[in-house]
């Protein structure tokens, strides 16, 4: 089923949404990947605060390419959201609540997100051409020596994704797999 | 004897990677039309169709097709005649990466130290294999290597009495646990023989072979059609998300063994599966 969303995405929202919904987003969220994931799990263990605003946010795992004189951003799809089991756990407790990438989530990142009422997005892996059209604006908000991997804010518009993981933890990745295997 | 000047190197190499990561070859272009077509799954059908858009807008807005514009892996297969002259060849082909990689606005995804983890902001060093053949060209493949699914590839070490039966679960094993993760619809490269690196070599070198031809040794070919049919039956399909369409091609390639081994390598690829071939 289609639907349209605006960030942020709150409980009151995941509610809404179950496995195998195709979703639209709209509004602000944050992006951030392996490096960055990494050293914003170190800042708490400093006892320091995060640079982002984690309540109800938003976190897409993606590194774009350089953007052309003129763009808002290069290719940006996203990326293996394994990499960041280790960390998404502590972010999803701190108030955390939707996690757009591609891929398998652990035991321990499905079980924070059914306890955090939250939600895992798929965006189409490989569409990174097609995904930067829905990027409106783009700025890095830390970590710039990083690279591709720093902490970037961007403003969508209607960003295609598909509810993988939902708050009760249904899991599309092995449900719809079963409907077309014969093997 | 042919003289080639390594600044041509350099130059052809920085151009392939950036055709490479702009443009999908013809015949991976046209394996997707044609999984579009054939795909069962509404949603897998879906994606497919953006998957086409995506490749329109790459092609016509200089945007790479996915943002993993991958490590850069050469393959130089000299001929013996050939002489290079100007720059050691080494580092002519790592300035074509350079080049074409600022130059094509691609990312830089390459780190200095596998454990320190310093970008080199520049894409190198590319990996790069070597061969010398007979003749007096030189042939140069650009395949930049995503990393998605390149970290789904495996290597087994398999027993002899395994036989065909245990290659064939070992290519199926490392195709389900890939799954969502390496981007399907797929392209396998398998390597059968060698040694343990030798495996992987072939694999890789499996990746670049165009997805319409098969290998020449019939019980090979017999083999890429098979396992092509008992993957697309896993139903993992485009994205990971149910459908009929899980790998456009399973290419095989095969080398001499020891009498005690049979290593057997699997080279994932995701559906960007890039690769340009000049001979120069």
């Amino acid at each position: 089923m289609d639907k349209y969303i605006n960030t942020p995405i709150t409980a009151e929202k995941t509610e809404e949404l179950k496995s195998g919904d195709y979703v639209y987003i709209t509004g602000t969220i944050y992006v951030a990947r392996d490096a960055a994931h990494k050293r914003m799990i170190e800042a708490l263990e400093r006892g320091e605060n995060l640079p982002i605003d984690i309540k109800d946010s938003t976190i897409y795992y993606m590194g774009p390419s350089p953007a052309r004189e003129g763009q808002v951003i290069g290719s940006a799809g996203p990326t293996t959201s394994s990499r960041m089991d280790k960390y998404a756990p502590i972010l999803l407790d701190l108030g955390e609540k939707a996690m757009i990438g591609k891929g398998k989530r652990s035991p321990e990142v499905i079980d924070a997100i059914i306890r955090n009422k939250a939600v895992y997005f798929a965006a189409i892996g490989g569409a990174g051409a097609l995904l930067s059209k829905c990027i409106k604006k783009s700025e890095i908000i830390c970590y710039e020596d990083l690279g591709a991997e720093a902490v970037r804010k961007i403003e969508v518009e209607n960003f295609p994704v598909i509810v993988v993981i939902d708050k009760n933890g249904n899991n599309l990745y092995e449900t719809a797999i079963l409907k077309y295997s014969n093997y | 004897m042919r003289k080639v000047h390594t600044q041509e190197i350099t130059k052809n190499i920085k151009e392939m990677c950036i055709e490479a990561n702009y443009y999908l070859s013809k015949d991976m272009d046209y394996a997707m039309k044609q999984a579009f077509e054939t795909e069962k799954s509404e949603i897998g059908r879906k994606i497919l169709n953006q998957l086409q858009d995506n490749l329109k807008i790459a092609d016509e807005e200089k945007i790479p097709i996915c943002q993993d514009t991958g490590m850069a892996v050469i393959f130089m297969e000299i001929g013996q005649q050939v002489f290079f002259e100007g720059d050691f060849l080494e580092d002519a082909i790592q300035e074509g990466v350079r080049q074409g990689y600022r130059e094509g606005f691609l990312r830089k995804s390459v780190v200095k130290d596998p454990i320190q983890r310093e970008n080199t902001k520049d894409n190198t060093p590319a990996v790069i294999h070597y061969s010398i053949v007979t003749g007096d060209k030189v042939k140069i493949t650009v395949a930049p290597k995503g990393f998605g699914s390149e970290n789904m590839s495996r290597v087994f070490m398999l027993k002899p009495a395994d036989g065909v039966e245990g290659v064939k679960n070992a290519i199926l094993t490392a195709v389900k646990d890939a799954g969502p993760n390496a981007c399907p619809p797929m392209v396998v490269g398998v390597g059968i023989g060698g040694t343990f690196e030798k495996c992987a070599i072939l694999a890789k070198k499996a990746l670049t072979r165009q997805v319409n031809e098969h290998s020449h040794i019939p019980y090979v070919r017999e083999l890429e059609e098979e396992l092509l049919k008992k993957i697309n039956g896993l139903g993992i399909g485009p994205g990971g998300l149910g459908g009929t369409t899980t790998a456009l091609a399973v290419n095989i390639n095969t080398f001499a063994t020891h009498i005690a081994g049979l290593p057997v390598a699997v080279n994932i690829c995701c559906h960007v599966n890039r690769h340009v071939v000049r001979e120069i």
